[in-house]
């Protein structure tokens, strides 16, 4: 199978690998996929007091279309707002990545990946809010 | 005729996949070559010189196969190779004494030649069994006697296993189908020429060789078949009659000459070979072992050929490591490059985790292999399994001390 030079920039040098504390209120996490089936995604945000992405940080287990992908969400949600980033679609992923038919799932993954750090972040925000009410 | 050394330049990655096939011996080639355009006769051919050299060395050939196994000439029938072997084993044994019993034993990590072929006959009528095997891959002969009934016809069991080669108790489980005079095949396509067999010694009936997996050429295999006591088998390919009227068509002269030859060269060279190769095996583990933590062996290790590792990396992903050492040819026993995630059914039946049946690389390694490539390869695995360990999230996870079986995961 060949894959696009694109693909194996992210794969060999992944941009933006690390953790955010996910306890800080500022910083969402999203962990999806299973190890049984062969992807797990963890993807984190950091947004600031705007609502803006500053950072992003991910790890994952998987194949290398999977590696890649979530290297390349981090790279595109930084500088976007949380509505900016949510309209992100395994589509645009799979399409800068030039990914085969079968590793489709891979960019659903980010995608599915980003939309859980989003949600945690506004959950904790609420819940947070909530607790100052 | 240059000897070919190593497989390994700066354009073709290392060769390390020698379960899956052996490059053709140069010693191999060499024997071949003269069969192709100048001694090119039909070995059937009986009204000229033509014919007579072709068969003459057919039968030499046939000769060289019989002496490695411990077989006579006659007793070996030449097919396309070890899949067919393995077919004309099960369904021409089977066809043949259908009437009187139709019940076959064979194993769950068998190849899927023979697992498929016993699928079909499952549909036409025929009793099978499917043993299981334990954790180290070696089937139980108490529960191989307490599968045989009056209805056993036939047991069929690998001798090699080809993904995490094992050797099974051969020896053992001929004794006990003689005992109980229930036929014996063995599919020995990664034992032969790599350890010693003997058909009588074993208690052997039936046996499926392939050439390439032992330095010969592809296209061509062996099914040994017992004349005493004699096995029947009814053919699956009708024609002229050649091989006793168990497999028509003409034999490939060149095919025959190097299966021969291949066979020739390992019965001389087996244990030297093994010993070089068990010592290249050891260095390998160790030094993996040496670099990286939460390896695991699939397979016994005792019971195990030389040249081969079934090894599992515990939180990388089989593919994305596969991707990591691409100038390493080796296989991975997750084949999900499918859109159905599959790891592979051999290290299932292990009772190997899903997890990590995902995670494994099988390594082998054969006659070209030198202590310089192993050295690189362990070093760019550990260096990879190292980085990719770095990005993973499960490999954090369990460095806190996060059970990974507490986590609902959501199935994708």
């Amino acid at each position: 199978m060949a894959y696009s030079d694109k693909l194996l920039d992210h794969y060999e040098n992944p941009r933006n690998v690390g953790i955010l504390d996910k306890d800080d209120t500022g910083v969402g996490t999203g962990l999806v996929g299973a190890p049984a089936c062969g992807d797990v995604m963890k993807l984190q945000i950091q947004v600031d007091e705007d609502g803006i992405i500053e950072d992003a940080k991910f790890k994952t287990f998987g194949c290398g279309s999977a590696i890649a992908s979530s290297s390349l969400v981090t790279e595109w949600v930084k500088g976007k707002t949380l509505d900016e980033a949510a309209e992100i679609k395994n589509t645009d992923i799979a399409q800068e990545l030039a990914l085969p038919p079968v590793k489709i799932h891979c960019s659903v993954l980010a995608e599915d990946a980003i939309k859980a750090a989003i949600t945690d972040y506004r959950s904790k925000k609420e819940s947070k809010s909530e607790a100052a009410e | 005729m240059t000897t070919t050394k190593s497989h390994w330049s700066k354009d073709a990655p290392l060769y390390l996949d020698y379960q899956a096939t052996t490059p053709t011996d140069p010693r191999v080639v060499e024997k071949m070559l003269p069969f192709f355009s100048e001694r090119f006769g039909n070995p059937h051919s009986r009204t000229h010189h033509y014919g007579w050299d072709a068969e003459e060395v057919v039968e030499e050939a046939r000769a060289q196969v019989a002496s490695l196994i411990g077989a006579t000439p006659k007793e070996i029938i030449f097919t396309s190779g070890a899949t067919e072997s393995n077919n004309l084993a099960l369904k021409g044994v089977g066809n043949f004494y259908k009437d009187r019993k139709n019940h076959i034993i064979t194993c769950v990590t068998e190849h899927k030649c023979v697992l498929d072929t016993c699928r079909h006959l499952e549909q036409d009528g025929f009793d099978i069994t499917y043993l299981p095997v334990q954790e180290n891959g070696l089937i139980e002969l108490d529960k191989l006697a307490a599968a045989i009934t009056e209805n056993t016809l036939m047991v069929s069991i690998m001798a090699v296993n080809n993904e995490i080669g094992v050797i099974q108790p051969i020896k053992e489980i001929g004794a006990l189908c003689r005992e109980n005079g229930v036929f014996f095949h063995t599919d020995a396509a990664q034992a032969a020429g790599k350890i010693p067999l003997d058909v009588d010694d074993m208690n052997i009936d039936l046996m499926s060789i392939s050439g390439h997996k032992l330095y010969g050429p592809m296209g061509i295999g062996v099914l040994y078949v017992r004349r005493r006591p004699r096995v029947r088998i009814v053919a699956m390919i009708n024609g002229g009659g050649q091989e006793r009227g168990m497999r028509s068509g003409t034999l490939p002269t060149p095919l025959c000459v190097g299966i021969g030859e291949a066979c020739a060269l390992a019965e001389k060279e087996m244990g030297a070979e093994a010993e070089r190769l068990k010592m290249l095996r050891d260095r390998f583990h160790a030094g993996i072992n040496e670099r990286l933590s939460e390896v695991y062996l699939n397979g016994d290790l005792e019971h195990r050929i030389p040249g081969n590792l079934n090894l599992s990396f515990a939180y990388v992903e089989g593919e994305g490591l596969m991707m990591g050492v691409n100038d390493l040819a080796v296989s991975s026993g997750s084949a999900c490059t499918s859109a159905s995630l599959e790891p592979s059914y051999v290290l299932r039946a292990l009772g190997v985790e899903e997890e990590l049946a995902h995670t494994s690389l099988r390594i082998g390694l054969g006659r070209f292999t030198t202590e310089e490539e192993v050295d690189y390869a362990v070093e760019k695995i550990a260096t990879e399994v190292t980085r990719l360990r770095e990005m993973s999230p499960l490999w954090d996870m369990a460095q806190e001390g996060i059970d990974l079986k507490s986590i609902e995961w959501a199935d994708h």
